[in-house]
């Protein structure tokens, strides 16, 4: 019973261990790929050619997501608002809780289930097949070749796409809002021009999105590179990636949204 | 400039506190093909990641063009793997290239030859290697011999002085690996390069090596040109060369008396 | 896929990525409207700015004029600076009366300009003489509470 009891403490502060240390090894591969980062930047092409992969690709599922997400939000928004005799409030509603939350929040979660999962695997085959081994042996480095250029594609792609999705949802919620549900058109815009302000909400949106694409990116990456070079080690790293992409963005966001309101 | 490329010297490496090699000495003269033979698992892939600087040993040292590799900063690490091609044991081409790519690859990340010039060379190289009319495929269109072949062009992209091959004719038909036999000796020839080649296969080997390492348990058990191993007593060699299945490499893993693991029952 | 159509998708990206941002300043945030130009600052002092924030609407005859720069309490005269920036479009004379008004019952307060008689135009870094404190809900209801509650006493010792 002790023994058994010991061995399980044993257990958790084995994995609490286990969890720090590889904190401590994502940083310092964050930390080396910003260092190395100036290849992926004086040639230009090879960042571009993974906002291919990265951004454009993701494009239509966020775009599709966005337009449901805002027509979700004037649906909802209508029937509470209404109650309250507020409904023309209905564009307010839809672009604050776009551009200062749902926009930056969704469009991570989705970028690490399309774009992150989709670098994990690709990085941890290359590994797994040896081809990241194989460049090290042709002197060439694999983080400032492989990992920088896709890690500067995501932290670029990430604040268009949230912008898009903002916008996108905003015309979902603004298609529910005006033609179904018959509310002025003009209120709509002008009450919504009123009350969302460019520095505290559209600003700290692109910020949030901003530091979500450096977590979300660096995280995939980290996961594919450290993951064991076999294919069960490889699907592995790639729910890792989605796990912990999910919590670092929702954790993000309280400490980011905390500072921006405190 | 002496007439050993590369030397390790009493090299003992640990891999996750197991030891894997255990004091091990070889010589790699220049202009020669090198074999280093020896049963699976017995570390042979590690010593050419020793030997490209992928890993550092333990205790002793691997000294390339007379200089210490572990000791060298990244930098000078990185240089003195320009000099160095190794051949991995499934080619490891990169699979979001074609065939061209792939061998224009190492001549586009370290010259900045016009790509004109390029392209004369990879034809030049994919030529060597019979698969001219292959540069347009992508990898996964390449048969196992082929992508090996490809690998191999890439490989010698930047006329390298040494060129390591891990296991390269596994996993080959006898024809592809006929192919394979031949380019490694021609190439080794034309380019004036040294070669070592891991692998546990004899009689290929045998037909093409000039100098024979063979490595067991962490340590070089016999070593001789192929005639003088054909030849052998040694128990070891003997078993290896003509493929025994019982000798001093057990059949059985380590166990207790069969006999008495029977009458013991599953009452433990 | 070849390098160029490539470029194309990834220019048509950014460059929709890019209008979005643009268009969410312009379209749904208040960039254009909060667009002051050149301003000039004066202060003024309250015992009370109710809700009053940094970055609240100044109106004068219900136009933005400016916005409210800096709010802080000053110990030694117990009372709220508040700094406004007014575009140096927009000048107002030295009567001016500087109220703190809500738009509507419960929405945001502004500071209102209501223009005085004076010759005499505010310059950078003047103060606004006469003020009015934000009307706070809770001193209107206890005020009218209690002006019930002594009616009601009148009546009955009547």
């Amino acid at each position: 019973m002790f023994d058994r009891m010991n061995r399980g403490l044993r257990n958790i502060g084995h994995r609490f261990i286990d969890r720090i240390w590889r904190l401590g090894s994502a940083s310092r591969f964050f930390f080396y790929t910003l260092a190395l980062s100036g290849e992926s930047l004086r040639r230009f092409h090879l960042t571009v050619r993974e906002i291919y992969f990265t951004g454009v690709l993701s494009l239509i599922i966020m775009l599709v997501s966005a337009l449901f997400v805002g027509m979700v939000l004037g649906l909802q928004g209508y029937n509470t608002l209404q109650k309250y005799g507020s409904s023309d409030a209905i564009g307010v509603l839809v672009a604050l809780s776009l551009v200062r939350e749902l926009g930056p929040v969704v469009t991570a979660l989705l970028f690490a289930g399309r774009a992150g999962t989709a670098i994990t695997a690709e990085i941890g085959l290359m590994k797994a097949t040896e081809q990241l081994s194989a460049m090290e042996m042709m002197a060439v480095n694999p983080i400032a070749r492989v990992v920088a250029p896709r890690f500067w594609a995501g932290v670029i792609s990430m604040p268009l796409l949230a912008a898009l999705f903002s916008m996108m949802g905003v015309f979902g919620g603004y298609l529910v809002a005006v033609p179904l549900l018959g509310i002025d058109d003009g209120a709509f815009w002008s009450q919504m021009q009123a009350s969302v302000d460019f520095r505290e909400d559209i600003v700290n949106g692109v910020i949030k999105s901003f530091v979500f694409g450096i977590a979300c990116t660096i995280i995939a990456l980290f996961e594919g590179y450290d993951a064991p070079p076999t294919a069960e080690g490889v699907s592995r790293a790639t729910t890792r990636t989605v796990v912990n992409s999910s919590l670092a963005v929702l954790g993000l966001d309280f400490v980011l949204t905390s500072f921006m309101i405190g | 400039m002496s007439d050993t490329i590369v030397e390790i010297n009493n090299l003992s490496f640990a891999y996750n506190s197991r030891l894997l090699h255990k004091g091990i000495n070889m010589r790699f003269p220049r202009g020669k093909v090198v074999a280093i033979m020896g049963g699976s698992g017995s570390g042979k892939t590690t010593l050419l990641r020793l030997i490209g600087g992928q890993l550092a040993p333990s205790e002793g040292e691997v000294r390339v063009d007379g200089r210490v590799v572990h000791q060298q900063s990244r930098d000078e690490v990185y240089r003195m793997r320009r000099k160095m091609g190794m051949l991995f044991q499934f080619g490891a081409l990169f699979t979001d290239l074609s065939v061209f790519d792939n061998v224009a690859f190492p001549m586009r990340e370290h010259t900045s030859l016009p790509e004109s010039i390029i392209r004369d060379l990879v034809l030049l190289k994919l030529n060597a290697v019979g698969l001219r009319g292959a540069r347009d495929l992508m990898p996964a269109e390449l048969s196992g011999g082929m992508a090996r072949r490809v690998a191999l062009a890439r490989t010698v992209a930047l006329d390298p002085a040494i060129i390591m091959y891990d296991e390269p004719f596994a996993g080959l038909d006898p024809i592809s690996m006929g192919v394979i036999v031949n380019l490694i000796r021609n190439l080794n020839d034309a380019l004036g390069a040294t070669s070592i080649v891991v692998t546990h296969d004899v009689h290929e080997t045998f037909s093409f090596v000039d100098y024979v390492y063979f490595v067991s348990n962490g340590v070089v058990v016999a070593e001789g040109t192929p005639d003088d191993l054909r030849a052998s007593e040694m128990p070891f060699v003997h078993q290896f060369v003509h493929g025994e299945a019982d000798g001093p490499v057990p059949f059985h893993y380590a166990a207790p008396d069969y006999r008495q693991d029977m009458l013991r029952g599953v009452n433990v | 896929m070849d390098r160029t159509t490539l470029d194309l998708w990834v220019g048509i990206f950014v460059a929709a990525g890019v209008a979005a941002l643009v268009g969410l300043s312009m379209k749904v945030g208040n960039l254009t409207s909060s667009n002051l130009g050149v301003t000039y600052s004066l202060h003024a002092d309250y015992e009370n700015i109710g809700g009053l924030k940094v970055r609240a609407p100044v109106k004068s005859a219900g136009v933005v004029v400016g916005r409210v720069a800096d709010i802080h309490f000053d110990d030694t005269t117990k009372a709220a600076v508040v700094t406004v920036n007014i575009d140096t479009r927009y000048h107002f004379d030295k009567d001016t009366i500087a109220p703190i008004y809500t738009s509507g019952l419960l929405g945001e307060q502004f500071i209102s300009l209501l223009p005085g008689g004076s010759d005499e135009n505010l310059k950078n870094g003047d103060k606004i003489g006469k003020v009015q404190n934000a009307l706070v809900l809770e001193d209107m209801i206890g005020k009218f509470l209690t002006s019930k509650a002594s009616e009601t006493n009148d009546k009955k010792a009547e």
